[in-house]
């Protein structure tokens, strides 16, 4: 599967109070959510973002609450992936089952700046600089989480298991 | 070789002997949690993964608290929804009114014992740590797969070793401790890792400082942060539970990714300027900083001896004249003994405003929320922009004897400016 769109850069610790804000908590719809993503770091973000683009951002993406509300909000709001020089450990578990990509790759942070346009090949991890015409490789998913994501996220695993033990 | 408490109890649920970090494991839950506002996504989930029933009602807990009493009318159906799930699965659940703040009300109630592993939808969960459990913070659709399944899926972290020396100064404590050591490790210092926390100091801190410090393990960006239950844990548990457990305790060969050893005699209480739980400043060093609001409270600081601090402080003072000041009780147990011990009351002839446990202004919430420009000192675990309300207004984290000092004086200050030593110092000086 391949991602392809511009970047949109931000530095490091990017909590999830400013992914999403607290006091949008009350909402659950993905799109309502989506309307608020990342407004108190890039007010222009949401009017700016094109379906497809990615995040780039440095060290301990996300880091902060537990809430899933967070890559929901990214992932409806059009973001396409994240590339991250790391992640914090809660949303790299909630992005995984919910189905928004993430790639961990400080080369290709250090080495893309906002609007440059990126292709992301899932499969192999490459990430491929187009406007700058340089190549980096994400860091391997653990093969654990490669069975979740072939699977469409933790719910969808867990039912296939839970199906072949003759659960439900 | 020998493992450390997180290792032990990983294990010991995972029906493995040993492990290693960087291990996946599928382990057994003895709890799993969800709150008002993490609980309807988790429901959802639960609703997609075709399951009639929860793995064991008993070992389910659900905890209406950052958005009540309910502030709105989405909310309120938000807070419906987990009733009423919680009423069809006969699972825990603590209603407004015989409630508090999750992290609060779930040790209180006995639910979480030495040994077990908890998984919460509230990246707090970590607190139980506190008791010798490991408990982690993870999403809404973990939790859902917990409630479940009774199991969930772990990588078995690293364990930093953070050991504490030598006898705390006056008005130092837990929250001092653990901010400290954050502004020393960094906001993603041990991020994937757990902490263990031991040494002098810490057989020395009061259980409630315990809470506090692995509260904020995931400040640091730490899966779990454990202590080995004592006397004052197992006190603590007595009248609260009847389950037989066994006290994991790290064996001495255990191997550790880093051990760092601290000085607690030479720490000043701290206070993290914002927008970083890692910005740590002793006070000293904190000039002068007028404020707006001081909230006393949370998950973090909102416990019995968090309270008896502040009132120490605050008690026969008056707020400055220019600052709101909210204490917040963490739970309804917590409210009543502070009642009963007439906390409530100087509290209110200080001019503070005390109102029913929730999450409230934490989060920006409600009950508290700052306007642009506005500076709190907070007891909070969180000071990121936007975190208890407008993004233009600025939150430093103290602990309640720092919060108190500075709602008398009307800018960030220490206690000892306003009361000299505490009264338990006064004591052992005579
Ligand atoms: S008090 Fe604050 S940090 Fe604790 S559970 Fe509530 S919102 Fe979260």
């Amino acid at each position: 599967m391949k991602l392809k769109g511009q970047a949109h850069k931000y530095g490091a610790n990017v909590d999830t109070d400013v992914i999403i804000p607290a006091r949008y908590l009350n909402l659950t719809e993905p799109a309502a959510l989506a309307a608020h993503c990342l407004e108190d770091l890039d007010a222009q973000f949401v009017k700016r973002v094109k379906r497809g683009d990615l995040i780039v951002a440095g060290a301990n993406f996300g880091c902060g609450s537990s809430r899933e509300h967070a890559p929901i909000a990214l992932k409806a709001a059009g973001v396409g992936g994240v590339i991250a020089a790391s992640f914090a450990r809660i949303f790299y578990r909630n992005a995984i089952n919910i189905g928004l990509p993430i790639l961990e790759c400080p080369e290709a942070v250090a080495g893309s700046e906002a609007g440059d346009n990126l292709e992301v090949d899932l499969t192999t991890g490459v990430i491929r600089n187009l406007t700058r015409e340089t190549q980096f490789k994400a860091k391997a998913y653990p093969p654990f989480l490669l069975d979740i994501i072939a699977a469409g996220g933790l719910v969808e695993y867990t039912r296939n298991k839970l199906a072949s033990k003759g659960v439900t | 070789m020998g493992m450390t408490m997180a290792e032990k109890i990983l294990a010991a649920h995972a029906g493995r002997k040993t492990l290693d970090p960087g291990d996946i494991v599928s382990v057994r839950v003895d709890l799993a949690l969800a709150n008002d506002i993490t609980a309807p996504l988790a429901i959802q989930e639960f609703r997609r993964l075709g399951v009639a029933r929860v793995f064991d009602p008993a070992k389910v807990v659900l905890v209406p608290d950052h958005f009540v009493p309910a502030k709105d009318i989405l909310s309120a159906e938000n807070a419906k929804l987990m009733r009423e799930f919680a009423r069809e699965q006969g699972v825990h659940y603590f209603e407004v009114g015989r409630m508090g703040i999750e992290h609060v009300v779930v040790p209180e109630q006995g639910l979480v014992a030495p040994g077990d592993v908890v998984v919460g939808a509230d990246s707090h969960t970590c607190t139980y740590g506190a008791l010798g459990a490991f408990a982690t913070g993870m999403g809404s659709t973990d939790i859902a797969v917990a409630m479940a399944t009774g199991e969930i899926w772990m990588k078995v972290p690293p364990t930093i070793q953070l050991v504490y020396n030598g006898t705390l100064p006056p008005w130092v404590g837990g929250k001092d401790l653990i901010l400290a050591t954050i502004g020393d490790l960094g906001v993603d210092g041990a991020n994937y890792a757990a902490l263990e926390f031991t040494g002098d100091a810490i057989d020395a801190l009061e259980l409630d400082g315990r809470f506090t410090m692995a509260n904020m393990a995931i400040e640091a960006g730490a899966k779990a942060g454990l202590f080995e239950a004592d006397w004052q844990a197992l006190e603590f548990l007595r009248e609260r539970t009847s389950r037989q457990f066994d006290i994991p305790v790290a064996d001495r060969d255990a191997h550790y990714a880093a051990i760092k050893e601290y000085d607690a005699s030479k720490l000043e209480p701290q206070v993290s300027f914002p927008h970083s739980p890692g910005n740590a400043k002793p006070i000293s060093q904190v000039g002068d900083v007028p404020i707006d609001q001081v909230v006393i409270g949370s998950c973090t600081n909102g416990r019995m001896e968090d309270l008896r601090a502040a009132h120490e402080v605050l008690r026969g003072r008056q707020v400055h004249p220019r600052v709101r000041c909210l204490v917040i009780p963490g739970s309804q147990e917590v409210y009543l003994r502070a009642l009963k011990e007439g906390l409530l009351a100087s509290f209110v002839e200080a001019g503070a405003a005390v109102s029913t446990p929730t999450c409230g202004p934490c989060l920006g919430g409600h009950m508290g929320v700052l306007a642009a420009g506005e500076r709190c000192v907070s007891t909070t675990n969180r000071n990121f922009v936007g975190r208890m309300g407008s993004p233009r207004a600025e939150v430093y984290l103290a602990s309640p004897a720092v919060a108190a000092a500075s709602a008398v004086l009307g800018r960030i200050g220490s206690p000892a400016e306003v009361v000299g030593l505490p009264e338990a110092a006064r004591g052992e000086q005579k």
